[in-house]
């Protein structure tokens, strides 16, 4: 497929990096959001590449990293129940709870866990095991949820009643908001998400140019759309301005996805969500609305999240935090390795802690 | 797992205003077709569009123009061609 390989061209990706040399004229720190970056970013082999004065930091954009323990627990607890299947996308399969266990292990003792590609493969499910409730979580951002209220619109109009949603939904832009009033963190610019910016669009990082003055560019995910991004914050950075730009337009638009918009106001509503690292984000989560609660799975279950512990001495949440790297984690490597991971951010594909143990850094 | 690389429609079945029906996609993936929701896609799709894809729906579609476009705005910017200030993608 010539389009693929167009984006993927290091004809195309080499002048890219020489242009970006140029462009920067003073050290400066960028946080790329999203943990598709954070991996296309290693796995491309650009942090070699880049000039000296970047400083990428990863930030809160990896759902399963910031899914909190007490909703891992809450998860484990639906797994128990009889009668009951968890759908899920594969990242979650293996994410401890405080104590240890996850869904890998309540899988090997019996208990129905299904990995799915879509949430829509749930009705299938729901099809399949017609005794059991289908319970898939809900975890994700802007981009994810859509998806999962159009399968619960689904459900609703094929008459599917054994199939529930667990929602730890998240939005994007509070906690930027909440870590950016964090004077401990300096960042001169911001990588954002490029999906998460094709539903909630571009404009939804003017407050962040507004209030906190921050060079903000929406990126794609090859590398040749991450370099572009990158020129762009690092031009704003060197004339010291500060504006929303758009480095990925094959898919992100100002307004963004306004049907997929209405579709997640349709069944969901927001609410305050605790996030891993970062504690309780006011309205940064969404929940069922009462006129879908039928396919809640917390009421269906009628079943409460509880406060939990984090894993004992694992800094998940000052590297979502941006705080630290995983080598400042003194169990990165030694007792935490994507083997035998301790916290989320080594688990998950798109965690910061699996990347830089993967590419050894 | 975002995947940023659009995809070409090659069949559409379903209707925009009809959600019984099942708004379905057929794209090509490196010669294999491959099926994709059309549920919260932001503009219906005709065949020959390229679609941007996440978790099995489409989210996103552009046509063939709009795809050039953006391969030669990275061009042009691979030339250390200033086109920021006069381009679309300044917002
Ligand atoms: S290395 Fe393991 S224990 Fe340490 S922060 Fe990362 S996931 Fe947590």
């Amino acid at each position: 497929m010539k389009y693929v390989d167009e984006f993927r061209d290091p004809a195309l990706a080499e002048p890219l990096i020489e242009e970006l040399h140029s462009a920067v004229s003073k050290p400066f720190r960028i946080m790329e959001v999203c943990g598709t970056h954070t991996m296309s970013i290693f796995r491309s082999g650009l942090r070699t590449l880049l000039p000296k004065g970047i400083e990428l930091i990863s930030g809160p954009g990896c759902p399963v990293c910031v899914t909190s323990a007490s909703h891992i627990d809450t998860i484990l607890a639906m797994a128990e129940r009889k009668n009951v299947r968890i759908a899920l996308f594969g990242d979650l399969f293996r994410v401890p709870g405080s104590t240890g266990l996850s869904l890998a292990h309540a899988s090997s003792k019996g208990a129905g866990v299904d990995i799915v590609y879509s949430p829509m493969d749930s009705l299938e499910l729901a099809r399949k095991y017609p005794e059991d409730l289908i319970v898939f979580l809900g975890v994700g951002f802007e981009t994810t949820t859509p998806g999962i209220a159009a399968t619960i619109m689904a459900a609703k109009n094929s008459d599917v009643d054994n199939f529930a949603v667990f929602s730890t939904h998240k939005v994007m832009p509070p906690p930027l908001l909440a870590l950016l009033d964090d004077p401990e963190l300096q960042i001169d610019g911001l990588l954002c998400p490029g999906h998460v910016s094709s539903i909630i669009g571009a404009c939804a990082y003017q407050p962040l140019v507004d209030q906190y003055g921050l060079a903000c560019v929406v990126g794609g995910f090859e590398p040749a759309d991450i370099l572009q991004a990158l020129i762009l914050l690092a031009r704003q950075i060197d004339r010291g301005e500060a504006c929303v730009e758009n480095a990925y337009i094959r898919a992100v638009h100002w307004q963004g996805n306004i049907r997929a918009q209405q579709m997640v106001n349709e069944i969901f509503e927001p609410v305050d969500m605790e996030w891993r690292g970062l504690g309780v984000i006011p309205e940064s989560g969404l929940v069922i609305r009462k006129e879908y609660e039928f396919f809640d799975a917390e009421k269906r279950l009628d079943i409460k999240v509880t406060p939990a512990k984090e894993p004992k001495g694992c800094h998940c949440g000052e590297i979502l935090k941006g705080k630290e790297l995983p080598s400042q984690c003194p169990l990165f490597g030694k007792r935490c390795t994507p083997g035998n991971p301790i916290g989320p951010c080594m688990v998950s594909s798109e965690g910061t802690c699996a990347a830089f143990y993967k590419y050894a850094e | 797992m975002c995947l940023a690389v659009p995809m070409k429609v090659i069949e559409i079945h379903g209707s925009p205003d009809d959600f019984l029906s099942g708004q379905i996609a057929v794209v090509d993936v490196d010669g294999i077709r491959k099926e994709t929701r059309l549920d919260i896609v932001d503009r219906w799709p005709n065949i020959g569009d390229y679609l941007i894809i996440h978790a099995g729906f489409a989210i996103h579609t552009l046509d063939p123009k709009e795809a050039e476009t953006n391969i030669r705005l990275m061009r042009e910017m691979a030339e250390k061609v200033e086109t920021i200030e006069s381009s679309p993608n300044r917002l």
